[in-house]
């Protein structure tokens, strides 16, 4: 608490809100590129000359970053004296008296996601059907933390502060589009009625035994 | 001050491993049923994975993971989207 006091004392009150704004603008962004990349992953597409697993790190690695900039962006919020949320309101949703219903929806969107995060690091340990069945959570995490960044920031009337929103908005709807093509041509089991990359070979006769070493290809 | 000779890379170079193990002492095992054939070990370790035509994975030499490529093959491990690459001591 003394550290934070001194925060707020080496600060004035509207440094404290600038960078809760500025952090939550740049969060937005980062938590826009890890929705699109993990929408990207499941399509199990890359642009070309990119690997898929350089695509999956990003967004790994972003998701954690995105977790330095909350921090950062609640710390803040929280600390500046211009408005009052108050630290239970970062952890249950619609406690803030200011902005009770949008402020509420980025605590959701904190909620959702870091049940995401969590069981993303045990994923090994819980299992693909319970990592996956919670991951679904980001589909309501993101629109939460959207609607947030639309009605508790208060930036939008700056032209590129809105074109930046909005950009967001746009890449997610895209990714969106793409994800339910995938699942329309994908529907739940891959491999039945899966073509074969490339084109169709007829199947060589093989021998049973030391296929890989008599094989001619 | 002199830099030490470098130290030439190649067979016989590897330390030699407690207890006088092989290097060879790791086992990729691939779950086909978990597998989906995403193609990410593929990409990752080209020297151990291959892809057959429908893109699922086919291990080269049983699997057994070389000390040099321990590190990328757990990295493998936890890249793939399904959780069916797993790594055994053998």
């Amino acid at each position: 608490m003394t550290a934070a006091t001194g925060l707020v004392a080496a600060t004035s009150g509207k440094d404290l809100w600038y960078l809760s704004r500025g952090s939550g603008l740049v969060l937005l962004v980062v938590l826009t590129a890890v929705f699109v990349l993990g929408i990207v992953a499941r399509a199990n597409w890359a642009p070309r000359g990119t690997q898929r697993f350089v695509l999956q790190g990003l967004h790994r690695t972003l998701s954690l970053f995105a977790v330095a900039l909350l921090s950062l962006h609640v710390v803040t919020a929280i600390l500046d004296p211009y408005v009052s949320i108050g630290w239970l309101a970062t952890v249950v949703p619609f406690l803030s008296p200011y902005k009770t219903v949008w402020i509420g929806l980025g605590t959701l969107a904190i909620d959702l996601g870091g049940a995401v995060l969590a069981t993303s690091l045990l994923r090994r340990h819980l299992g693909f059907r319970s990592w996956k069945a919670v991951h679904w959570l980001a589909y309501l995490a993101w629109p939460a933390a959207f609607l947030h960044s639309l009605k508790a920031g208060g930036d939008l009337s700056l032209g590129w502060v809105s074109a930046v929103v909005w950009g967001c908005a746009a890449a997610v709807g895209l990714a969106a589009g793409v994800r339910v093509l995938v699942a329309s041509r994908d529907p739940g089991d891959d491999r039945v009625g899966r073509a074969p990359r490339g084109e169709v070979k007829p199947a060589p006769a093989r021998p049973l035994v030391g296929a890989r070493s008599a094989s001619s290809r | 001050m002199t830099l030490p000779a470098p130290v030439p890379v190649g067979v016989g170079t590897r330390p030699a491993t407690p207890c006088g193990a092989r290097a060879d002492t790791y086992r990729l095992k691939v779950d086909m049923i978990a597998c989906d054939g995403r193609g990410l070990c593929a990409e990752l370790l080209p020297e151990l994975v291959r892809l057959d035509d429908w893109g699922f994975p086919v291990l080269e030499r049983g699997g057994a993971v070389p000390g040099d490529l321990l590190a990328v093959a757990r990295y493998a491990v936890e890249a793939c989207p399904r959780l069916a690459l797993g790594l055994e001591r053998s």
